[in-house]
């Protein structure tokens, strides 16, 4: 049991030693208003990620987010432009990504196409979409976009809980039930825990692969929108990258890349550590924000030698364990 | 696996029916019926108009050598793979499985052979995947464990089943897969070498199990290459032999050599399952293990090691069998004592120390760890060898390829060509091109953890024949097996282990089946396989 949520402690601890700290360099960082905003401000990356982690803990990957996320945007700035109402927008632009990720599953399964392929060649596509519908920057405009993008629940001490972060909660939580407490959720990781023996077992591994690469398409789709209440324009440059980001939040978060071990609030504790990283540049100020990326980068090495450590351990006393029982 | 019918129906005795106790005659309607079933893969044409009857509360033995079809059939009756041709009846109505799922929907519960379960689910969802209690559309883990702890129960096994099914050992892990499989089976329940991996005691218990199910009315299929199991357990037998079906026999009517000789379309001598000693040349131990051992994994022990000599290891399944040989093998490093090699102290560290000092070893778990599916049986036959030399040095595609076909020819390795993926080929034929693996390296000390397994009889004769070939050349061989009569066949003396100690050394003319399991049940209950208590 606790061999099991090794990995997600481990991210737990790093994410609290971190976040101490930070905050006694800055004891500011300690205010709900900065907890509030990381919150935002990585919404959009947080929704995506938990999409990636279903995709990642059955064994596949999905490139395509970032690009798909722009697409989002910068269909709800045209459809919105030409007048449509952005609620039927929401409403068509998530039909769309859903049925754009369940098509890339069904190539994967049917095709016996790696994911990488199929999703490399999605990345392509729907970043060439964005470019058919617009090259430029448009920004949204329209009464109910206002009203939307001013909805929060104001915090103790000043701070906003924006739409924007509470959508991300509640994504999450809707995918930790989906994750463990549904059969998809079973299946998700039977098929990362050993594809064929699955199938044997009469796991419906066609259904269950369209259904995921449709529910982080689908995810990508709500990060989108996510990210263009965040940002207020649709852009076709925009997100680039991203998808690396989510894959990264979803390895710092525990999951292996080998498919069948994590949890989605392993994920959610990644992308909170990556936020804590921007937050501690934007704090002290002078340094480059791609500091980032190589705090990024150090962390995704320092999680992976600890994980092998960790499960190295785990294993050596289970079978010492084992050794005392027998 | 002497021809001794005697020994079979011991260690049946005491159990609430007999063999011979027929439930059903062969003019009944059968419970499935299958019919002129064809199936080809490409080169190989894996079945060919089979016909196939199963009656209710029967338990029907499915025999053939490596690659005969039968696995192919099993995946055919269960939706696994789409037929060629034929028809496949249940309860008289016409089937045809989409998929897995729909034939676990009609009834048919199985056991396949590869199939390992999922190692990173608990031992509950294993259980239960695809049919999990929910409420309010949610799974409800505690309902599903409480179910899972019953089931288990119910087999003698109480473990956390919250825990990682990879967690256990090969043994549970199959004893899982069969729960599974017998609580899917509402008609039919299919067994793919199910005890492949089980003790003794295992399998009077799964065998528990299936005369129960077998009194309710459930059809079992029961693939198995040990044929004491058969003669125990089963009511009739269909053989098959290159995918064509050679006849249905009643058990009761049937000699183990008639079963044999349909089996390989030629006839087995008992004798040639017995080793032919001794010209190899005999002399001086070449490795000395003095004082070996691990703290909390085998006891420190003595060894040595002769030339020519077949040293049998006999014990329990948990009494550190495979743990000698780990240790042997530097897969775990021992932490006292000392190993000499022709008087110069060795350090095994590691198992490529080990390589280097001219050891083998061909592990138990082969099905999971030692075959690489989509490499050629060539490549995977050339591997360790490949190995040893350095990925610098590497072998001539030609002398390789000339390596390969001499073993595939030498082991009886049923493939089309040596190009094709090792995963295409059956079950038996895969283990064969592992031994081969090892072989390759021309070792001078091979450790072989029960190397008969899944192997048909043919295969196993062959098998000592190679043991006999070796030994004459000099090389020393360790063989680790759950069959006493077996090891009795090609050993000159047995090792005896008994709660991760070694406790004796049988040399000689003692090397008999009674000698030895004697010494395995020492003092506690114990039943050796195949062997009367
Ligand atoms: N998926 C596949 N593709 C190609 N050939 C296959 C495939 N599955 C099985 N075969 C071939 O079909 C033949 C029958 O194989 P099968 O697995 O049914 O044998 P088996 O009787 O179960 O043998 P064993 O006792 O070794 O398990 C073999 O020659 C095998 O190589
Ligand atoms: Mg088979």
């Amino acid at each position: 049991m606790t061999a099991r949520n090794l990995p997600l402690i481990a991210t737990l601890v790093v994410f609290i030693v971190a976040y101490a700290l930070c905050a006694m360099q800055f004891p500011a960082m300690l205010s709900l208003r900065v907890v509030a905003n990381l919150l935002t401000d990585n919404a959009y990356l947080g929704v995506a990620a938990v999409g990636m982690t279903f995709v990642i803990i059955s064994g596949g990957i999905d490139l395509s987010v970032g690009s798909v996320i722009a697409f989002t945007g910068v269909f709800l700035a045209v459809v919105i432009r030409a007048g449509i109402d952005p609620i039927t927008a929401f409403v068509l632009v998530l039909i769309i990504t859903t049925l754009f990720g369940a098509v890339m599953g069904a190539m994967i399964h049917y095709l016996e196409t790696p994911p990488f392929i199929v999703t490399l060649a999605g990345m392509f596509f729907a970043r060439g979409a964005c470019f058919l519908l617009t090259t430029d920057s448009i920004p949204i405009d329209h009464p109910t976009w206002d009203f939307i993008t001013s909805l929060n629940y104001r915090l103790p001490g000043g701070g906003r809980l924006t739409l924007v972060a509470m959508i991300m909660l509640v994504v999450f939580l809707a995918g930790i039930l989906v994750a463990h407490f549904t059969r998809f959720g079973t299946y998700v990781y039977g098929m990362g825990g050993n594809r064929q023996s699955a199938e044997l077992m009469g796991v419906p591994v066609a259904r269950t692969t369209v259904a995921i690469y449709a529910l982080s398409s689908g995810l990508a789709g709500v990060a989108g929108i996510v990210f263009a209440l965040y940002t207020s324009a649709g852009y076709s440059l925009a997100a680039t990258g991203v998808e690396l980001d989510t894959i990264a939040a979803v390895v710092i978060g525990g999951t292996l890349l080998t498919g069948g071990v994590g949890t989605i609030a392993g994920t959610f504790v990644g992308v909170l550590i990556q936020g804590l990283i921007q937050t501690y540049i934007i704090f002290d100020g002078t340094l480059s924000s791609w500091w980032t990326k190589i705090v990024i980068g150090g962390l995704l090495f320092a999680f992976i030698l600890l994980q092998r450590g960790l499960v190295h351990v785990a294993a050596r006393r289970r079978a010492a364990a084992r050794m005392a029982a027998a | 696996m002497t021809d001794d019918r005697s020994t079979a129906h011991a260690a049946t005795s005491g159990a609430p029916a007999g063999p011979g106790d027929h439930r059903s005659g062969a003019d009944d309607a059968p419970l499935l019926e299958i019919r002129g079933l064809s199936k080809s893969f490409p080169g190989v044409r894996a079945l060919d108009g089979v016909d196939f009857r199963l009656h209710a509360g029967e338990v029907h033995a499915l025999l053939g050598e490596n690659g005969a079809g039968k696995s192919t059939l099993i995946k055919v009756l269960t939706g696994v793979h789409a037929r060629d041709g034929g028809e496949i009846r249940l309860g008289g109505v016409p089937i045809d499985a989409a998929d897995t799922a729909d034939a676990q929907r009609l009834g048919i519960g199985t056991v396949y052979q590869e199939v390992n379960l999922l190692p990173n689910l608990s031992v509950a969802d294993n259980l239960y995947l695809g049919r999990e209690p929910t409420r309010f559309g949610l799974r409800s883990a505690r309902r599903t464990a409480a179910m899972a702890r019953e089931l288990l129960a119910g087999y003698g096994l109480s473990i956390d089943v919250t825990a990682n099914l990879g967690d256990y050992s090969v043994a549970v892990q199959q004893i899982v897969a069969i729960a599974r499989a017998v609580d899917l089976s509402g008609k039919v329940l299919v067994l793919d070498e199910p005890t492949a991996s089980l003790d003794a005691g295992e399998v009077q218990t799964l065998f528990g199990i299936v005369r129960r199910l077998t009194a309710r009315g459930i059809g079992v299929v029961f693939v198995t290459h040990f044929l004491d199991q058969v003669f125990a357990l089963c009511d009739r037998a269909t053989v098959l032999r290159n995918g064509r079906l050679v006849g249905e026999r009643r058990i009761a009517e049937l000699g183990r050599l008639e079963l044999v000789t349909m089996m390989l379309g030629r006839e087995l001598e008992a004798a040639q399952l017995h080793r032919r000693r001794g010209e190899g040349p005999k002399g001086e131990a070449f490795l000395a293990f003095e004082g070996f051992g691990r703290h909390a994994y085998v006891n420190p022990f003595d060894l040595e090691i002769r030339p020519s000599e077949v040293t049998g290891v006999a014990g329990l399944l948990g009494s550190g069998r495979t743990e000698t040989a780990k240790l042997l093998f530097g897969i775990k490093e021992a932490d006292a004592g000392s190993a000499t090699a022709d008087g110069a102290p060795l350090r095994l560290a590691s198992p490529r120390a080990a390589v280097a000092a001219g050891f083998a070893f061909c592990p138990e778990d082969r099905k999971t760890e030692g075959i690489v599916g989509d490499l050629s049986v060539r490549e995977n036959i050339m591997l360790a060898l490949q190995a040893r030399r350095g990925w610098l040095n590497p072998l001539s595609r030609g002398e390789s390829k000339a390596l390969a076909d001499r073993f595939i020819k030498a082991l009886d390795i049923r493939t089309p060509d040596a190009e094709k993926p090792i995963r295409l080929l059956s079950g038996g034929n895969q283990q064969k091109a592992l031994l081969a693996r090892w072989l390759a390296t021309e070792p001078r000390f091979l450790i072989l953890d029960e190397p008969t397994r899944g192997i048909d009889v043919g295969a196993h004769a062959e098998i000592i024949r190679l043991i006999e070939r070796l030994c004459d050349e000099g090389l020393a061989l360790l063989v680790i097996s759950s069959e006493i009569d077996e090891i009795v066949a090609y050993s000159d003396r047995v090792l005896v282990l008994r709660d991760r100690a070694h406790v004796g050394m049988i040399e000689g003319a003692d090397v008999t089946v009674d000698r030895i399991v004697g010494a395995i049940a020492a003092e506690g209950p114990a039943t050796a396989a195949g062997v009367p208590a």
